[in-house]
């Protein structure tokens, strides 16, 4: 294995379903189903995909979901502010703890 | 304004030879393993790919135009000199009053620029078809001589189909060059004046959507209401319906493609994307194509390939209904850009 991440295994994400056929059939179907258009717009589920595939730093969903999110007519601005967004909740989960530290010192502290 | 590019004949480039754009279709080393066009026809049971009734007739009027966009698969531009004679429109004629084909679409270059298209507009109605006209919209601001074509394709009900690809300056400027967004709008609000996408006015313009890159179109009921949306709000423009295509691995979107080492996914995007339902309302079908030389093709883009009809003539002078009516379509793997997702065509999505 050269390198943890390779661009092509995007393209063999499909091949999971050979080490385990039943499980794999059912996500396919379960996130196709997931990201068809509902109360949300495709577009909307695909930014939110852009999100959360920077908040866990996925870098095969980031590629798939730049394209995607274009491909449904979203814009550069649209996408960093969704960037940002998934940023915001990260770095606000971090500093919303600050409470829980506070907490802490307050219950040790004279 | 700005040129985005030049012609690939200008520079020199080696894809401005047809044989050697076919060679990287069919043969590319990192696409070779792709299944062929003809393969996955026949694997949904849907070769050989056979024409309907013909309903377009479509007209490369020349390659001369006052835009080099970056992806055009004619390979137009300001530099190319190459227009379709009175002899050759004539012949046109000729074949039009010998068939009932309801629709010409005239396209270029930008068709306007040929010196005779005025004349071959007004036989066309005389014939009693309907004139459809690529306007790339910049033209109308491009020369006074120009500014009255509002009113010319109005008093014919000419319908007015334009690119646009974008509701913005940047990603429009970025394909068609510096300024173009902002004299598109202007030439837009001009048909506007004369009446074009007025409730109740007859008078039809639709803007071409493309992307501006080596992805596929969106959805064109969403992306229709973003234009709309954007380009009323912003700009007090109004236009009928958007049309969306599927950039064409051909020509100037070829060279940009192999330039960025985006070829092979973009293939293996629309290979993998190849629709059956859109494989069956292919333009082809529809609609034949003539260059400016009179030659004849079974759609814009194999005329940029030089792919000509599969026909015992292939000029317009000689070719008979008959004849188109027996032939079968020529196909390629540029082919797999009208297949992809929900289908392109010159008349936008397929299915």
């Amino acid at each position: 294995m050269a390198s943890y991440y390779n661009p092509a295994d995007l393209g063999k994400f499909g091949t999971i379903a050979d080490f385990q056929p039943q499980l794999a059939e059912k996500f396919f179907a379960w996130y196709g189903d997931v990201f068809a258009e509902g109360a949300l717009t495709q577009r909307e589920k695909s930014l939110i995909a852009l999100a959360v595939a920077h908040a866990v730093q996925c870098p095969y969903c980031i590629d798939a979901y730049t394209t995607d999110s274009l491909q449904k007519g979203a814009t550069e601005q649209m996408m960093m502010e969704a960037v940002h967004v998934a940023a915001a909740i990260r770095g606000g989960a971090s500093l919303v703890h600050g409470v829980m530290m506070m907490n802490k010192v307050n219950d040790v502290s004279m | 304004m700005a040129l985005a590019t030049t012609s690939l004949l200008r520079r020199g480039s080696e894809l401005s030879d047809t044989s050697y754009q076919l060679r990287v279709l069919r043969s590319h080393e990192s696409t070779a393993h792709l299944p062929t066009f003809a393969q996955s026809l026949r694997a949904h049971g849907l070769a050989p790919l056979q024409p309907g009734e013909t309903r377009v007739f479509q007209v490369n009027m020349g390659k001369m135009c006052n835009q080099a966009c970056k992806h055009c698969h004619v390979d137009a531009g300001p530099d190319r000199t190459e227009i379709m004679s009175r002899e050759t429109l004539e012949q046109c004629l000729a074949f039009l009053a010998a068939t009932s084909i309801p629709i010409v679409d005239l396209t270029g270059g930008a068709p306007e620029m040929n010196p005779h298209f005025r004349w071959f507009v007004d036989e066309v109605v005389k014939l009693g078809r309907t004139v459809m006209v690529r306007c790339n919209l910049t033209i109308i601001v491009a020369n006074p001589k120009y500014n009255d074509l509002p009113q010319f394709y109005a008093e014919r009900s000419v319908h007015v189909v334009s690119s646009l690809p974008f509701y913005d300056a940047a990603h429009t400027d970025r394909q068609r060059g510096g300024g173009v967004f902002d004299d598109s709008i202007a030439a837009m609000r001009m048909l506007n004046d004369a009446g074009y996408a007025k409730p109740d006015s007859g008078l039809l313009l639709d803007l071409v959507y493309n992307p501006v890159g080596a992805i596929l179109p969106g959805p064109q009921a969403l992306l229709e209401g973003d234009f709309k949306r954007a380009l009323s709000t912003k700009h007090s423009v109004q236009f009928n319906s958007l049309i969306c295509i599927t950039n064409m691995p051909i020509s100037r979107f070829l060279e940009f493609l192999i330039s960025r080492g985006l070829y092979e996914q973009y293939m293996q995007t629309l290979v993998q994307a190849f629709n059956p339902a859109a494989a069956q309302g292919v333009m082809c079908r529809d609609t034949i194509s003539i260059g400016w030389d009179g030659m004849v093709y079974d759609c814009d883009f194999n005329q940029m390939l030089d792919l000509t009809v599969a026909c015992s003539s292939t000029h317009i002078s000689s070719l008979t209904p008959e004849q188109l009516r027996a032939r079968t379509i020529v196909v390629d793997q540029h082919c797999y850009g009208c297949t992809a997702g929900a289908g392109s065509s010159c008349g936008g999505q397929l299915a």
